[in-house]
């Protein structure tokens, strides 16, 4: 966003579709993704395991959830700072129902009205009065986060009625969880949209060039105030899902979530410079940061070491096809 | 007067000034001349960073890593200075701006050689410096009973009254002073953030001067390092954890713009300085801490609100003198 553009790769009209294939972002991630599984099977006899991949599905189905939004609103040149606070502060909401002897519909109404909410104030503030998105975010993270702190203090609510742990421990089939289950069906919309619609298309015709696509006729602010509803709807959701899965709220809820999700967004081949990306690309990030995750947890690796792994593993996939474009280059011409 | 009033700093001092005033209403001793020393002690650090990070955000990029090399290098320092408490603390220091050096060549060269947004780059380093602080430390803290005396004391030394660690702020705002305004470093980064293709043309060399951008938040990170865990006497991993936001709200409530090119010393420096008075008076006054971050996020959409405006009508700083002549 704030950088000057890097050339962006157009396919030589020489490249056989076959072989764009699989030079595509997507066919290196899944690369990066076998890899992984199978060092992970054969370094730990407890992964190859219905119940062990399932658990895998925890690690990473919140913060995906957020991120197919995260990856239209990127693709549209924006970002949203603020996701991890707009949790937090659902989720103290949320709290605060509880105590009030609320039930499960209402809590997840609640969330969900919370996180739309969030997003509609950043949208308004990015689109109505002209604003970078990256410092509006910055200030309403901590805005959002400090409410919750000066609701919550240092205290936690927990107390939350039984049946709204189906949410974030519940199976919907088998060894499948309802997390995984809503992801799964979030991504499918989220691909449709993006790919399928023309909404999807003014999506990254935005992210090209905000000023050519106003003058098309796209409607460039509501656009991007719907993606930021979006994104906060998101984060409402994943609030509903972590909360109840802790089954306890804290104001330190879901820190730092929002570098996770960028992460996976641009692991998953997402422009940050806006225009760019798929949402299949960010889906199998999401599964790669989940599997690179579980397994070093398999192997005792503690998380904080794990995060090195996550950063390197962005910067070399990322630096991959740059380094090797231009060897390419150096070598035919 | 009027052009004296166009200028951000002067609002934003006068803002300072005005909640300096009303803190003093409700607490009289706030105002004490020790007592302002003490808040700009206590900010000091702050606003070292917001200076690093400023040169940074002028070329149209951003550090997120600041934090994460603060806290490697002030392992470093540290672990050193437990093992060999022989190893006398300015070379400590100079250990530490090297440290931070290297980590901030890192980001620079991933940025200028291989392209890749600074957002990108800073963001994968950020966990990597943590983390490799875990690797280096073990997960152990390194105590303030494990900490010599001289590596400790030396930022609470007082020198003509004020503590060396003010002093160490004082001289490193001034070389910003004099890199942004006396040297052809500091016009070519304002140049590169106004526009990056004009500056091709005119003979800078954008990629190269990014990386030395890099280099130079990059030690002032290092520095930190050593001033942070000397002044608050642990070295741990959780050191200034997401602290690289609050340099970052420094520089944007000093209207330091996003968007490069826009920007003084002086509003990185009062930037960083509202935010220590508020952090610092909430307890004065009788409020909550728990108060303070909605309190320096309203602050930070005030400011961008604030920068939009003065943006549209001021122009790029580097057209300004010419503009008020």
């Amino acid at each position: 966003m704030t950088d000057t553009p890097a050339p962006r790769h157009i396919p030589d009209r020489l490249d056989k579709p076959f072989t764009s294939a699989m030079f595509s972002w997507e066919a290196l991630l899944v690369a990066v993704a076998v890899a992984i599984f199978a060092v992970n099977s054969f370094a730990s006899p407890y992964f190859l395991d219905a119940w062990s991949l399932s658990d895998l599905t925890f690690n990473f189905t919140e913060k995906a959830l957020i991120a197919l939004a995260m990856a239209l609103l990127i693709i549209s040149g924006e970002i949203d700072l603020s996701v991890a606070a707009i949790i937090a502060l659902a989720s103290t909401m949320m709290g605060m129902a509880v105590q009030a002897g609320a039930g499960t519909p209402v809590l997840v109404a609640i969330g969900i009205v919370v996180g739309l909410g969030c997003g509609a104030f950043n949208g308004l503030l990015v689109t109505r009065l002209g604003l970078p998105s990256i410092v509006v975010t910055i200030g309403t993270m901590s805005l959002f986060r400090g409410i919750a702190f000066i609701v919550l203090g240092d205290q936690a609510y927990k107390g939350y009625p039984p049946s709204f742990a189906f949410f974030g421990q519940g199976y919907v089939w088998w060894v499948v969880s309802f997390e995984l289950t809503l992801f799964l069906v979030a991504a499918v919309v989220c691909w449709f949209l993006l790919h399928r619609t023309s909404f999807g298309r003014r999506v990254f015709a935005i992210g090209n060039n905000p000023v050519a696509a106003q003058f098309s006729g796209v409607r460039v602010d509501r656009i991007k105030f719907i993606l930021f509803c979006l994104t906060g709807l998101m984060a409402g959701i994943a609030s509903v899902l972590i909360t109840s899965r802790l089954g306890s709220t804290r104001p330190s809820i879901a820190q730092g979530y929002e570098l996770e999700v960028i992460t996976m967004v641009v692991l998953g081949g997402v422009s940050i410079l806006g225009g760019a990306g798929s949402i299949v690309g960010v889906v199998l990030a999401a599964f790669i940061m989940g599997l690179v995750t579980f397994g070093l947890g398999l192997l005792n690796v503690p998380g904080i070491v794990m995060s090195i792994f996550i950063g390197l593993l962005l910067i070399i996939v990322i630096a991959l096809p740059i380094v090797w474009r231009r060897v390419r280059r150096e070598r035919f011409t | 007067m009027r052009t004296f009033l166009k200028y951000r700093e002067v609002w934003l001092l006068a803002a300072i000034v005005v909640l300096i005033g009303l803190i003093s209403m409700r607490f009289p001793g706030f105002a004490a001349p020790a007592n302002l020393r003490q808040v700009f002690n206590d900010t000091s650090i702050l606003m070292i960073l917001a200076l690093g990070q400023m040169v940074v955000i002028l070329t149209r990029s951003i550090d997120l890593s600041m934090a994460s090399n603060l806290c490697f290098t002030g392992m470093v320092v540290a672990m050193l200075n437990a093992a060999h408490p022989a190893i006398p603390i300015p070379l400590l220091i100079v250990i530490a701006l090297l440290v931070g050096l290297v980590l901030g060549a890192i980001n620079g060269f991933l940025v200028w050689r291989l392209n890749i947004p600074s957002i990108v780059v800073t963001l994968g380093t950020l966990t990597i410096y943590r983390g490799a602080t875990f690797v280096i430390s073990g997960g152990a803290w390194v105590n303030a009973d494990q900490m010599s005396t001289d590596f400790i004391g030396l930022q609470r030394a007082a020198f003509l009254g004020i503590p060396v660690l003010s002093w160490i702020a004082i001289l490193v705002i001034a070389l910003f002073f004099l890199l942004m305004t006396r040297t052809a470093l500091g016009r070519s980064i304002y140049a590169i953030g106004v526009n990056p293709t004009a500056s091709v043309y005119a003979g800078i060399d954008v990629g190269r001067t990014k990386f030395i951008v890099f280099c130079i938040s990059g030690m002032i990170g290092g520095l930190c390092g050593y001033l942070w865990i000397s002044r608050y006497v642990i070295a741990s991993v959780e050191v200034a954890n997401g602290y690289e936001l609050n340099i970052i709200a420094a520089c944007v409530i000093g209207g330091i713009s996003i968007a490069g090119g826009i920007g003084s010393v002086g509003g990185a420096v009062l930037g960083a300085l509202f935010l220590g008075i508020t952090s610092n008076a909430l307890p004065v006054i009788n409020i909550s801490p728990f108060w303070q971050m909605a309190i320096s996020g309203s602050a930070i959409i005030l400011a961008v609100v604030l920068n939009a405006r003065g943006e549209r009508r001021q122009g790029r700083i580097i057209l300004k003198k010419a503009e008020a002549a």
